[in-house]
């Protein structure tokens, strides 16, 4: 089990240190100098030499590299060009609305899917079953940011039960962020429920096909008792590897949903970043989620062979 | 043999929408580009079928073409990804257990890792918004999933003895590989395009939607509901209409990946 970690580990570490390479590349390619833009158009020469300096753009590009990496293993992002404030703490504050709308659309597609799919897999089918997977596949094809829109519609605009954006901050309140984040993470749970349950259902029907669930019929328990007791349980490793790689999904999602909503999270700084040629802001914005994915994925592999001796083996 | 009921729906869906792509290139109801303030806003009605917008440019005739964007887009990504993908994966599965195998299948990973949307957008933001980069963004992301699914298929058929046949004959690795590999690959291709051609749209429509896909004046489905955000709530058919495309679009699409495979693959169709 150590040896699995550790290769494991190693891989995350490389992956990380590819992953750093690529989006720094990536960022040097961005045409324009960052000092001269900011600073405007009729801005004299040596002012922006001297911002250039101060923004640490005049070293070499390993040097850079090197200094940006090392920045941010020690919790230092650097200093946003537009915010003047340190990217940590900018991070920190947008983390506390990204954070929560993540775990809580994952929640959400979690609560809602695994019920509906054991559900059409008990029906396997039967009409209930057809129902399911019918909508499902309607779910899968809905795009989200319009999902969130039509949801505006209906339950901000014309019911008012919800407002149509915006977040008032931790401050104001547990429940009323809470409210807040409601529309959006329906808009992004429910697409990804869609899929999760289609993937509950045929873990369900691969369990139920197998020997040991007509034991555990022919010792006299009933279908109820089989399915929560045996096919619920094993079905839960391959579902958990989806809800894993389904984090990736939500990142992504979230900062389109951010945008829809005007909730002021990683996605719409990254957004804001972009347009403002904060290059600071988003190489490191964009490091931290993929340094995110790639953890969320380890995690996964770890818990998978926690449950399942069989993967610890070396493939 | 039987149709599945999905792949005869998901055709009629796509032909469909093909259909009023192909037509939007001799003729549209009215003129997309044609500006007819007079007539903005209109709710669906005889002269113009799904309403028009802001500018009043009519609905059908935006979306037909957009229906052009599209596919367009979702083709050539879902082109890029198979042809470096599917080569990678037939590499991989003829040199598996080599350091070819692993770099291919780390590599692999590592694409896996990036949130698509995340280096998609890094993408547009570093060589700026347009239909093309949209592609290569959409297309790199294609890529892991062919490799993947090549080296999968093409591992298993690897063992199969008439393979070992054709190696005692003396047939190169490269030569099985084209020759009887690919052939019985096919299928699974097959399904797994049509599965990211709808994950194509998708992604081209949620591009478009943030401004970083197709620019002004070509139409595109994202870019019309991201117009209409503003004026839900007078004129929802605006939002309506590009949604339900793309709605259709995507599932027609995924109805015939999944009809297909309950088609290609007997397996299947029995544990149903």
């Amino acid at each position: 089990m150590l040896r699995f970690i550790l290769s494991r580990a190693l891989t995350l570490a490389l992956s990380l240190l590819v992953a750093s390479l690529v989006i720094f590349a990536m960022i040097e390619v961005i045409p324009g100098d960052p000092a001269a833009f900011m600073l405007g158009l009729n801005a004299e020469p040596d002012t922006v030499a001297a911002l250039r300096a101060e923004l640490g753009l005049d070293g070499s590009l390993p040097e850079r590299y090197l200094r940006w990496v090392g920045g941010m293993l020690t919790g230092d992002f650097g200093i946003s060009y537009t915010y003047q404030v340190p990217v940590a703490e900018l991070v920190g504050a947008r983390l506390g609305v990204s954070l929560p709308l993540a775990l809580f659309s994952l929640l959400l597609s979690t609560l809602i899917a695994l019920p509906v799919g054991l559900f059409a897999a008990a029906r396997r089918g039967r009409p209930a079953d057809w129902a399911i997977m019918g909508t499902t596949q309607f779910g899968i094809a809905i795009p989200n940011f319009w999902f969130a829109m039509i949801l505006v519609v209906i339950f901000a605009i014309e019911l008012r039960w919800f407002s149509a954006g915006g977040f008032p901050g931790w401050d104001q309140g547990f429940w009323i962020n809470i409210k807040a984040l409601f529309l959006p993470a329906i808009a992004l749970a429910l697409p990804q429920a869609a899929i999760l349950a289609r993937v509950m259902r045929s873990a369900v029907l691969e369990v139920l096909s197998q020997d040991f669930i007509r034991t555990a019929r022919a010792k006299g328990l009933n279908q109820r008792q089989t399915l929560i007791h045996h096919a619920f349980r094993n079905a839960l490793i391959p579902v958990l590897t989806i809800i894993g790689l389904q984090f990736s999904f939500l990142i992504a999602g979230a900062i389109i949903i951010e945008n829809v909503f005007f909730l002021p999270g990683l996605g719409r700084l990254i957004f804001q970043g972009i347009t403002q040629r904060d290059l600071i802001v988003v190489e490191s914005v964009v490091m931290l989620l993929v340094f995110a994915v790639i953890l969320v994925t380890f995690l996964v592999d770890i818990a998978y062979a926690l449950a399942d001796p069989r993967l610890r083996r070396p493939q | 043999m039987k149709w599945p009921v999905a792949l005869v729906i998901g055709l009629c869906l796509t032909v469909v929408f093909v259909a009023a792509a192909l037509l939007s290139f001799v003729w549209t109801p009215h003129e997309v580009e044609a500006l007819n303030i007079a007539a903005k806003l209109k709710k669906p009605g005889a002269a113009h079928l799904l309403g028009t917008d802001h500018f009043g440019r009519d609905i059908l005739s935006m979306l037909m073409v957009g229906a052009r964007t599209s596919i367009a887009v979702a083709i050539v990504a879902v082109g890029i990804g198979m042809g470096l993908g599917v080569p990678l994966g037939l590499l991989a599965a003829a040199r598996h257990g080599s350091w070819l195998d692993d770099l291919v299948m780390r590599g692999n990973d590592l694409v896996f890792a990036f949130p698509s949307l995340v280096i998609a957008i890094l993408i547009t933001a570093v060589f700026g918004p347009s239909a093309f980069n949209a592609i290569v963004a959409i297309g790199i992301f294609n890529m892991p999933v062919f490799a993947r699914v090549t080296r999968g298929g093409a591992l298993s058929v690897w063992t199969l003895d008439y393979i070992l046949a054709a190696r005692v004959a003396g047939k190169s690795k490269l030569r099985i590989s084209l020759e009887h590999i690919l052939p019985n690959i096919a299928n699974l291709l097959i399904v797994q395009g049509t599965i990211q051609f709808s994950l194509g749209i998708l992604a081209e429509a949620g591009l478009s939607y943030v401004g970083l896909g197709a620019q002004p004046p070509l139409p595109s489905w994202g870019r019309m509901l991201a117009d209409s955000q503003t004026m839900i709530s007078f004129a929802p058919h605006l939002a309506i209409f590009p949604g339900l495309a793309i709605i259709a679009t995507v599932l027609g699409l995924n109805l015939i990946g999944d009809g297909l495979r309950d088609l290609l693959d007997p397996r299947i169709r029995r544990e149903r």
